[in-house]
């Protein structure tokens, strides 16, 4: 029996499977929280490739909007354990999944880079209603990758590559 | 009411939605991103009318806002044609329409006031108030959307 099996078959697992209510709230929560998380992620995105928010200065809006989104990632994070924790072996053998969590590292090493070279010199185009080619490129990059996360996301609930 | 939830679901695009495998999916997907944008820009506007840090976006994110409502609506109408008795009979569907319907009236009316408004012309109350009305709606919205799959 492989680990996931095994967890499979523990009674948490169970429970969230089987419950009638527990198993959509935390769906629910993880749905909600997409809109707190993505959303502000998804305002720092447009205002760097200079599509809004374009009086606010680029470090405003990343100082002030990135601690909500993490709050949201935080919740997404916890539920999106549970839901995996529901059906390991499923989510695990789904190419979706696969993809997704692919896509989320890649998300992570896009931010990582931009905010140890790019970001780094802010204060240079703080106030630029279109930020440098570098930085829309970063934003830009983000906006996709996380489409994809949430397509991929949302796919996984129809399994179509799976017997 | 019931024959009229049946002509939907007999629709043409009712019809082409329901019997494609890929369409409903790839809607759903488009719906979801643009709810993602909606909450995104909802919570933009109504976190500082509740009093926090953040920058006041004013009138810059409206178009977003309308395009990310617009974007919901053109999907959810080909997803629910395609299963309009399903919705029939789901309580969640009534309630996420008539909170929809509120939020957005309340959202081009009202609270367009006060997010257009000069900052520190509208009193704090009335700001809260305001914030706080359109957040309840708005997470009501989203919540029973999420049930129309399980009741």
């Amino acid at each position: 029996m492989t680990f996931l099996q095994w967890l499979e078959n523990t009674p948490g697992s169970v429970y969230i499977r089987e419950s009638l209510m527990f198993y959509p709230l935390v769906e629910t929560a993880h749905v909600l929280a997409l809109c707190l998380f993505l959303g502000m992620i998804a305002l720092l995105d447009l205002r760097l490739v200079g599509a809004g928010l374009r009086t606010v200065p680029v470090s405003q809006v990343a100082a002030r909007f990135l601690p909500l989104g993490l709050a949201g990632f935080a919740v997404m994070a916890i539920s999106g354990l549970l839901l995996f924790y529901s059906g390991p072996v499923k989510a695990a053998n789904n190419i979706f999944f696969q993809v997704k969590m692919a896509l989320i590292l890649l998300t992570g090493l896009n931010a990582l880079l931009f905010h140890f070279t790019i970001y780094k010199r802010v204060a240079g185009w703080d106030l630029a209603p279109s930020p440098p080619l570098r930085a829309k490129l970063a934003g830009a990059l983000s906006l996709v990758l996380w489409c994809g996360v949430v397509i991929c996301g949302r796919m996984q609930a129809y399994n179509w590559f799976q017997h | 009411m019931e024959p009229l939830f049946r002509w939907f679901e007999a629709t043409a695009i009712g019809t082409v939605v329901r019997e494609s495998l890929w369409l409903f999916p790839v809607i759903e997907c488009v719906h979801l991103l643009a709810l993602a944008l909606l909450g995104g820009v909802v919570l933009a506007g109504d976190l500082p009318l509740l009093g926090a840090k953040l920058p006041r976006a004013g009138r810059q994110l409206e178009p977003w806002l309308r395009g990310a409502l617009f974007t919901i609506i053109a999907t959810g109408i080909p997803m629910f044609l395609s299963e309009a008795i399903k919705c029939y009979f789901s309580p969640p569907f009534f309630y996420k329409m008539a909170l929809l319907l509120l939020a957005t009236i309340y959202t081009f009316t009202w609270r367009q006031r006060v997010t257009r408004a000069e900052p520190g012309t509208v009193r704090p109350r009335i700001e809260q108030l305001t914030g706080a009305v359109s957040l309840a709606l708005w997470f009501g919205v989203g919540f029973s959307g999420r049930w129309i799959a399980f009741y």
